[in-house]
C-alpha cells in the first residue's frame, strides 16, 4: 500500500507516495535524494538524523514520513541561503568543529535550534542541549567552542 | 601563472577544506550512492552465539514479493569462495604457527557468535528483503559456548574450533626470562596488579556499508566500501576471497564516517555484496543497522593480565613480567594476531629504563565477534598496565607519583635507545613533557582544588600517565620477519598538470583526519605552489598506485614521506628542464619557493613555466629526459615512529552517587613536527574523548551464554557532550630522526595515553576508602560500591 505525502522541504513543494512505514529519513534521503541527512543508529539516539521540522529540531529516524504532511522541513542542505553558509556552519569550520562529518549535519541543524531557544547558552547548556547528539570524532571539545563562537556572531 | 605563497603553509592552522561539502550536505559517503538497477541485501544473522545450523529452510521466504534470491554458506562454498584472510601469522613459544579456523563469509554448519553470517535475502527494496528474512527457518542445535576468555582456557571450557585444544590461538612471548626472573630475586620490592582491559566496541558513527556492482561488457568489478584501506580490502578480497584478477576488480572507499580500525579490515559483505552483483548481474547494496554494527565490527582490547615490577630500595625498576590472556574472538580478524603481540609486547618498556622484560601471551578464541585493532591497538593495553603498575610502585614504596617516574625515565640524551622489547625508539623527551604537562595542569595547585572539593562533600583526585607509543608502521622487512603478511610501504604521485596545478594521489585514506588538507600544505611548501593549486586523492584503486591505506597514525610519517619523496623526485627533474631553459648548468639551479633560479642571477622560471615545456617539448633536453612531469615514490619507513607524552586527568567524585566527574584534562604530547595544529589538536581531543570513555564509561558485555547484552546505543554507553570536560592540549616537540619530515603521528596518542590518567585519578579521589585498583569502566555504581565497602571498614 502506498500513501501520499505532501510537504515543504528546503522551500519546494514536494508530493510523494510512499509506504506508511516509511520513516521521514528514508523519504529525504532515498525519495528525495537528500543524502545530507545521516543515519547512524537505529535506537533514536545518535542524532545524525536531525532536521527541522516547521522549525524545531527533530530527529528524521523517529518520524513517519506521513506524520510530516503539511509541515515544511529544513535540512542541512537548506541550511545554506544563495550560497551564503548559516554562521553555525561557517562556525564549525573556523573552530573545526568537524573530522569525518557524519556527525555533522544533524550537529549543526540541533546547534541553530539550540540558539533558537537560548541565544547566549553557557558551556554547560551547549552540552546539555547536544545530548542526544553522538560524535566519536571530536570530543566534543570544537563543537562547543563553534557553538559558543555563532552565538556570539549571531548577536547573542 | 599562480602566485608563489608568501609564507610557508607547514605549521599553519589552514581551514580544512574538506568542510564545506560535509556542512553542506554533500559529502559522499557509501550509503549515499545508488546505481541503477540497483538490489538490497540484508544479511540474516545467528541469534545464537554458538550451534549446529541442523537446516535451513528458505522455501517460504523465496516467494516472497520483490524476493531475487537468498543464498546461504553452501551456494558461496560451491562457488568455491574462499575464507576471510588473516593478515599476520604469530608464531608460538614452541615455533608452531597459530591456529588459524576458515572464515567463510556466510557459515556453513555452525554459528561461532552472535552475528554471524548465517543467509542473504536479496530483493528489490530493503523492506522486502527484511521482511523475507523473517520467513526463513532456521534449525539450530545449541552448543555450549566460550565466552570471556578466563572461561574460555578453563578446563572442559567448550570448544570453539576443534583443532584449537584450550580454545589457545598461540602462546607467544618476548624478552629475557631468565635475566627477569634472576631481577626478581634480586629485588627490594615487588608491586604487582590484575588488570582487565575492558572490551570495546568502536562504533564509527557512519555504520558499515558495501555496494558491489558488475559491468558485464568489461567484466570489471567495481565495489563501493566503507573502507580505510581500499587497496588492501582489492587485495585481499581478489586474491584469496572472489579469487577476482586484480586489474577487474575497483574498490572505492568515497568519504567514509569514521573507521578508528573498525574500517581496516576485510568483512564478509564487501564479498558478499561484490560476488552476487556479478552472479545477478545487478549493483548489490548492504549498509549495517547500529545493531549489525556492535555484533559485527571488530570489537577492541579485551585482555586479562597479571603484571609485576621488581624494584631496588630507591623505587628504580629492575625488571617487568606480563603474562596477558587476549581475546581474539570467533575467528581471525583481519590484524587481530598481531594485537596483543607486536604492538603490545613490544611496547612494555614505556618511557622507563627497566633493563629485563618477559611477557607471555595466550590468544584465546571465544564465541564472540572478532575483535582486531581499535584506536591505539595495543599500546593503550601496553600502557594501561604499566601506568597502573607504576601508580602501584608509588603507592607501595611511598614514592611521589611524579618522582618514581623521573626516577625511571629514559633521559633525553639516551637516544636513539634500544628497549629489551626490541624497539629501538629514536627520539623523544619524556622528562620534558611530563614537566610541560606538570605546570600546565597547576599540578602544584591540586591540594587547594582538593580542599575545595572535600568542603563540597566531594571526593578529587589526580592521576598522571606518562606514555610513548609506536606509529608509522611499519618498515616492510621487519614486519614481515614478525608474521606480517603484507609490506606495509606507502605510495604518493606527484602529476604536475601542464598549467602548473598539482594532484597528488595517496594510498593513504582520510576519514576524518583531514588529508586533503594537511598533505595540501605539506605539497605547496615542498614545491613552492599556491595550496588552491594541490588537490589530494585518495581511497579508489582505479587512479591511486597501490597503497596500504590509514591505521596506527602512519597516513603523514609514512604517506606523508612517500609523498615528499614524490615531490623531491619532481624537483629533480624540473632542475633539468630549467638549466635548459636557461641555458645554464644544473648544479647551478637553486629551487626556492616555486622558483628556479640561475645561483647568483635574477634569471629564473616558475614551475608552471617548466611543466608547461614538460608537456610541449618543443624546446626540451628530448634526449636526455622523457616529456610530462609526473613522479610516483613508493616510502618503506626505517624504523617505527615513538610518539610520546604526560596526560593529567583530575576528576571529582560524588561519594554518594558514585559520579565521577573529570574536571580537567590536560595533555602534553610529543608528535614530533606538527604541519596543522589545528588538526592535530581536533585529533588529540577526540582521541581523549574514546580513552576517557574507555576509562568511565564503555563497556562491551555478553552474558555468560554469548548473548550481546550491549548491543546498541541505548546500552552501549558512548561519551556525549556533557560527559566531557574541555581539554588542555599542548606539544613539547621532539623531531622524528628517520623520516622526511620529523613527523610521528597524532591519530592515537589521546586515545593511548588517557586511560591510565583517568583511573590514576580515580583511585587516587578514593584511596581513603582503601581502594588500591578498579577496572574500567569506573561506572557510578562501581564507584558507590567502593565508596559504600570502604566505609564498612
Ligand atoms: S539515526 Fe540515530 S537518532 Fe536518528
Ligand atoms: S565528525 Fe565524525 S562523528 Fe562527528
Amino acid at each position: 500500500m502506498q500513501v501520499s505525502v505532501s510537504l515543504t522541504v528546503n522551500g519546494k513543494a514536494v508530493t510523494a507516495a510512499v509506504e506508511p512505514r516509511t520513516l521521514l529519513v528514508q523519504l529525504l534521503r532515498e525519495h528525495l535524494e537528500l543524502t545530507g541527512t545521516h543515519v547512524g543508529c537505529d535506537t533514536s539516539q545518535c542524532g545524525a538524523c536531525v532536521v527541522h521540522v516547521d522549525g524545531a529540531s527533530a530527529k528524521s529516524c523517529t518520524l513517519l514520513a506521513v506524520q510530516c504532511d503539511g509541515t515544511s522541513i529544513t535540512t542541512i542542505e537548506g541550511l545554506a541561503k544563495d550560497g551564503v553558509l548559516h554562521p553555525m556552519q561557517e562556525a564549525f569550520r573556523e573552530h573545526h568543529g568537524l573530522q569525518c562529518g557524519f556527525c555533522t549535519p544533524g550537529m549543526v541543524m540541533s546547534a541553530v535550534d539550540l540558539l533558537q531557544h537560548n541565544a547566549k547558552p553557557s558551556e554547560t547548556e551547549i552540552r546539555e542541549w547536544l545530548e542526544g547528539n553522538i560524535c566519536r570524532c571530536t570530543g566534543y571539545h570544537n563543537i562547543v567552542k563553534a557553538v559558543q563562537h555563532a552565538a556570539q556572531q549571531m548577536g547573542g | 601563472m599562480p602566485d608563489a605563497p608568501s609564507n610557508y603553509q607547514i605549521g599553519a592552522s589552514v581551514k580544512r577544506r574538506e568542510d564545506l561539502r560535509f556542512l553542506t550536505g554533500n559529502g559522499n559517503y557509501t550509503d549515499d550512492i545508488n546505481r541503477p538497477g540497483q538490489l538490497y541485501a540484508y544479511i540474516l544473522r545467528s541469534t545464537q552465539a554458538h550451534a549446529e545450523i541442523v537446516s535451513i529452510d528458505t522455501k517460504a521466504a523465496r516467494a516472497m514479493p520483490g524476493v531475487v534470491t537468498i543464498y546461504t554458506g553452501a551456494d558461496m562454498a560451491a562457488d568455491g569462495i574462499g575464507g576471510l584472510p588473516c593478515g599476520w601469522q604469530i608464531h608460538s613459544k614452541d615455533g608452531s604457527p597459530m591456529v588459524e579456523p576458515s572464515h567463510p563469509p556466510i557459515v556453513v554448519d555452525r554459528v561461532r557468535h552472535v552475528g554471524d553470517n548465517v543467509a542473504v535475502v536479496i530483493a528489490d527494496s530493503l523492506a522486502q528483503a527484511k521482511d523475507a528474512a523473517e520467513a526463513i527457518a532456521i534449525d539450530y542445535k545449541a552448543l555450549p559456548a566460550a565466552v570471556s576468555v578466563t572461561a574460555a582456557v578453563a578446563p572442559g571450557a567448550p570448544l570453539v574450533w576443534d583443532t584449537a585444544p584450550g580454545n589457545q590461538c598461540y602462546d607467544w612471548h618476548l624478552g629475557d626470562k631468565a635475566a627477569t626472573e634472576a631481577a626478581f630475586a634480586a629485588a627490594k620490592t615487588i608491586a604487582k596488579v590484575d588488570i582487565v582491559n575492558n572490551r570495546l566496541i568502536p562504533n564509527a558513527m557512519e555504520p558499515r556499508a558495501a555496494l558491489g556492482d558488475f559491468n558485464p561488457s568489461s567484466g570489471e568489478y567495481t565495489l563501493f566500501t566503507t573502507s580505510q584501506n581500499p587497496h588492501v580490502i582489492r587485495l585481499l578480497m581478489g586474491a584469496f576471497v572472489l579469487k577476482l584478477p586484480e586489474h577487474k576488480l575497483r574498490v572505492v572507499a568515497p568519504d567514509v564516517g569514521g573507521g578508528f580500525g573498525s574500517k581496516i579490515y576485510h568483512y564478509a559483505e564487501e564479498a558478499i555484496c561484490t560476488w552476487a552483483a556479478g552472479k545477478l548481474k545487478r549493483p548489490v547494496k548492504w549498509t549495517a543497522e547500529r545493531t549489525e554494527s556492535f555484533m559485527t565490527d571488530a570489537h577492541g582490547r579485551d585482555h586479562v593480565t597479571h603484571a609485576e615490577m621488581a624494584m631496588d630500595g630507591e623505587g628504580r625498576f629492575l625488571a617487568l613480567r606480563v603474562s596477558t590472556k587476549a581475546n581474539m574472538g570467533a575467528y581471525l580478524s583481519t590484524f587481530a594476531p598481531a594485537v596483543p603481540t607486536y604492538l603490545y609486547g613490544t611496547l612494555l618498556a614505556g618511557v622507563y629504563k627497566t633493563p629485563a622484560i618477559y611477557v607471555e601471551v595466550q590468544a584465546v578464541f571465544t564465541n564472540t565477534t572478532p575483535v582486531d585493532a581499535y584506536r591505539g591497538a595495543g599500546r593503550p593495553e601496553a600502557t594501561f598496565l604499566l601506568e597502573r603498575l607504576v601508580d602501584e610502585c608509588a603507592r607501595v614504596t611511598g614514592i611521589d607519583r611524579a618522582d618514581i617516574r623521573r626516577r625511571n625515565f629514559i633521559a633525553a640524551d639516551a637516544f636513539p635507545y634500544q628497549t629489551p622489547v626490541a624497539l629501538q625508539y629514536d627520539s623523544g623527551d619524556y622528562q620534558g613533557c611530563l614537566d610541560a604537562a606538570l605546570a600546565a595542569h597547576n599540578y602544584a595547585g591540586f591540594p587547594a582544588r582538593k580542599a575545595e572539593s572535600e568542603k563540597a562533600g566531594k571526593l578529587r583526585g589526580i592521576g598522571l600517565s606518562t606514555y610513548v607509543e609506536a606509529c608509522g608502521i611499519a618498515p616492510s622487512a621487519v614486519v614481515g620477519s614478525l608474521g606480517a603478511r603484507a609490506g606495509l610501504f606507502e605510495v604518493g604521485k606527484v602529476r604536475v598538470h601542464p598549467t602548473g596545478s598539482v594532484t597528488v594521489f595517496t594510498g593513504t585514506h582520510s576519514h576524518g583526519q583531514g588529508h586533503e588538507t594537511t598533505f595540501a600544505q605539506v605539497v605547496a611548501d615542498a614545491l613552492g605552489v599556491g595550496m588552491d593549486q594541490v588537490d589530494i586523492v585518495h581511497g579508489d584503486t582505479a587512479n591511486v598506485p597501490f597503497g596500504m591505506g590509514t591505521y596506527g597514525s602512519r597516513s603523514l610519517a609514512v604517506g606523508g614521506s612517500a609523498i615528499v619523496k614524490a615531490c623531491d623526485k619532481i624537483v629533480a627533474k624540473a632542475k633539468k628542464i630549467a638549466a635548459h631553459l636557461l641555458e645554464a648548468a644544473e648544479a647551478d639551479i637553486e629551487f626556492k619557493d616555486g622558483m628556479f633560479k640561475v645561483a647568483g642571477t635574477d634569471r629564473q622560471k616558475a614551475l608552471a613555466e617548466i611543466s608547461l615545456a614538460a608537456y610541449v617539448p618543443h624546446n626540451y633536453p628530448i634526449d636526455e629526459l622523457e616529456p610530462g612531469l609526473e613522479e610516483t615514490a613508493f616510502y618503506d619507513p626505517k624504523n617505527f615512529t615513538f610518539p610520546g607524552g604526560t596526560h593529567i586527568c583530575e576528576v571529582e567524585i560524588d561519594p554518594e552517587t558514585g559520579v565521577t566527574r573529570v574536571t580537567q584534562f590536560t595533555a602534553v604530547d610529543d608528535v614530533g613536527r606538527v604541519i596543522n595544529p589545528m588538526i592535530v589538536e581536533g585529533q588529540v581531543h577526540g582521541g581523549l574523548a574514546q580513552g576517557i570513555g574507555q576509562a568511565l564509561l564503555e563497556q562491551c558485555v555478553y552474558d555468560a551464554a554469548g548473548q550481546l547484552l550491549t548491543g546498541s546505543m541505548m546500552d552501549y554507553c558512548m561519551p556525549r557532550a556533557d560527559d566531557l570536560p574541555l581539554f588542555y592540549v599542548g606539544q613539547h616537540t621532539t623531531l622524528c630522526t628517520h623520516n622526511p619530515l620529523g613527523v610521528k603521528g597524532c591519530g592515537e596518542v589521546g586515545a593511548i595515553g588517557s586511560p591510565p590518567a583517568v583511573m590514576n585519578a580515580v583511585i587516587d579521589a578514593l584511596k581513603g576508602y582503601g581502594v588500591t585498583n578498579m577496572d574500567m569502566p569506573a561506572t557510578p555504581e562501581k564507584v558507590w560500591r567502593a565508596v559504600q565497602s570502604g566505609r564498612k571498614h
